[in-house]
């Protein structure tokens, strides 16, 4: 069963501050990241992974009532209170062993190198209809 | 049949299917006519001598091969096409005889020079998207795979095969016969082919530092087309232009990143990981172009390529020429991102004060003022003037805008070491 796995970066800041972390800190990070992305490679887990452009950059489209032309304003949401920020999509067998990729990405390391804690939205992708008898 | 070689030969009759490729595909719609069916056809024929070479060895005349194997494929499809209207209308359309495909003892010397470019500039046609003109040259003239291409871009292959056939339908639409454009079009079309060569090419140097183990590498790609095109048009500038600034560029692709994949600027690499050898061959063809006098961008570019690239040491590069060849450039062209790179040549050489000053010319113009380099040049130049906390802000806002995960890391880390430096 394949899960998609959303790592939601919470708004304000955006990114955790990123931008306020120090060298070292920025290093860990981007090395775990790169790290876990290949294990779950060996592991033959991963499907796909992308990370999303910052969100300054997003627009939210909807077609024209009148023509149906795209009418674009800037996103996203005013009322969201967090944004996507990029996601995993594995093929697991089990719900749980989804669970557990998930809580390993939740602690890649922020500022003084501790564990971010982040949460990690796991949803299961729709999959084609079962094989019949 | 020579007998089969060991260890390399995939790679080498790879080789040899990639360069065959243009001239079977021109040999094979000149007698066909159909460029679409017969693209598909020579596609067939390149796979199957991929996997019967290396097994059964390589054939005494490989084009000939090639070329009779796709011709066969057609007479089938014919020989299928005209029984079902045979059988729908009665018509009796005979499919022709087969031996009517055996290829011409090598005749074909000059036509197929000229089949590679005429391909090339059809596959190129204006008609078309850029990213079509890209997929289809890829396959036709430069003899990938579907497979390859679709793996190249990242994209899943069903998704290119689609991109590729709606190409040729559109170029079967509008009526682009398989001949060499009329004089007046001729400089056009020939531009917009360069154009494409050259987008291949920086898709490739864009797309090097993620996962490239089984990925074609698009500017190796792009620069053996540059060679194909130079080949069949000796004396056009601007294609030893190309060319050269391609091999000038690619030249410094192992020092322009870390083990990590982290970017190394260039004034930071390690030059004695540059290719000397693409350094040579594009400052010789850099030089023959330009002493022609049909100066263009693609030379210019070249030529600043050139100087960084013989530059001993970052300290030693010719900056005042790098301003001078930025300031021809830009009477061809009005390109912000020309001025951008202009404003790091003149901070070199008059002081970042006045290369900020061209970069305040930039933030009304509407096509780069939010653009993401416009900030890290600005960033860079406010760090050559000790203007510390303006750069980190600078390097900060590029960062939040480029889309690139490797140019983010180094922005982002930019910014950093200059924040724990001035605690």
């Amino acid at each position: 069963m394949k899960f998609m796995l959303m790592m939601n970066a919470p708004r304000g800041d955006g990114d955790w501050g990123v931008k306020n972390w120090k060298v070292e800190e920025l290093k860990a990070h981007i090395g775990f990241m790169k790290t876990f992305a290949q294990q779950l490679k060996s592991e033959g887990a991963l499907v796909g992974a992308e990370g999303l452009a910052p969100p300054g950059q997003a627009r939210v489209v909807r077609a024209s009532k009148t023509d149906q032309s795209p009418e674009v304003t800037d996103g996203p949401f005013a009322e969201a209170k967090e944004f996507l920020a990029g996601y995993w999509i594995v093929d697991v067998e089990s719900p749980e062993q989804a669970y557990a990729i998930a809580a390993r990405a939740s602690v890649a390391p922020g500022p003084g190198g501790k564990p971010l804690y982040l949460p990690i939205e796991v949803r299961e992708v729709m999959s084609a209809p079962p094989v019949e008898p | 049949m020579s007998a089969p070689e060991t260890q390399q030969a995939p790679f080498a009759y790879e080789q040899l299917l990639r360069e065959l490729a243009p001239q079977v595909l021109g040999a094979v719609v000149r007698r066909y006519g159909d460029f679409s069916a017969a693209e598909d056809a020579v596609q067939e024929s390149l796979l199957v001598a991929a996997q019967s070479w290396p097994r059964e060895g390589l054939p005494e005349r490989p084009r000939a091969w090639l070329i009779q194997v796709a011709a066969r494929r057609l007479t089938d499809q014919i020989r299928a096409e005209s029984a079902r209207r045979r059988r729908e209308t009665t018509l009796v359309n005979d499919a022709l005889p087969e031996d009517q495909w055996a290829p011409a003892p090598d005749s074909e010397q000059e036509p197929e020079k000229d089949d590679s470019l005429v391909l090339l500039l059809m596959c190129c046609h204006p008609a078309l998207t850029r990213t079509s003109a890209i997929a289809l040259t890829l396959r036709a003239v430069a003899g990938l795979t579907t497979a390859e291409i679709a793996r190249a871009f990242l994209v899943p292959e069903a998704t290119m095969a689609q991109r590729i056939s709606r190409a040729k339908q559109l170029i079967k639409s509008s009526g682009v016969g398989f001949a060499m454009p009329s004089e007046a079009e001729r400089d056009a079309r020939f531009a917009a082919a360069l154009h494409v060569v050259y987008l291949i090419f920086n898709e490739g140097y864009a797309a090097s530092s993620g996962d490239s183990l089984q990925r074609v590498d698009l500017s190796t790609e792009a620069i053996r087309l540059g060679r194909l095109v130079l080949r069949v048009q000796p004396d056009h500038a601007e294609a030893a232009g190309l060319l050269a600034l391609m091999l000038l560029t690619d030249a410094r692709r192992r020092a322009r990143s870390g083990p990590d994949g982290e970017l190394i600027p260039l004034d930071e690499q390690n030059r004695s990981l540059w290719d000397r050898d693409a350094i040579t061959e594009g400052v010789e063809l850099v030089s023959r172009a330009l002493r022609r006098g049909e100066v263009g961008p693609y030379q210019l570019q070249a030529a600043i390529a050139a100087c960084h690239d013989e530059a001993a040491s970052a300290a030693a590069t010719d900056w005042p020429q790098i301003l001078a060849l930025y300031g021809v450039l830009q009477q061809m062209s009005d390109n912000p991102m020309l001025t951008l790179n202009r404003a790091v040549a003149v901070a070199m050489v008059h002081g970042p004060n006045a290369g900020l000053e061209l970069l305040a010319s930039l933030d009304a113009d509407a096509r780069i003022a939010q653009h993401h380099r416009l900030a890290a040049v600005r960033g860079h130049l406010h760090e050559k003037a000790g203007n510390i906390s303006a750069a980190i802000t600078c390097f900060q806002n590029a960062a939040a805008r480029t889309a690139s995960t490797p140019e983010r890391n180094y922005l982002l880390m930019k910014a950093a070491r200059l924040r724990d430096r001035s605690n």
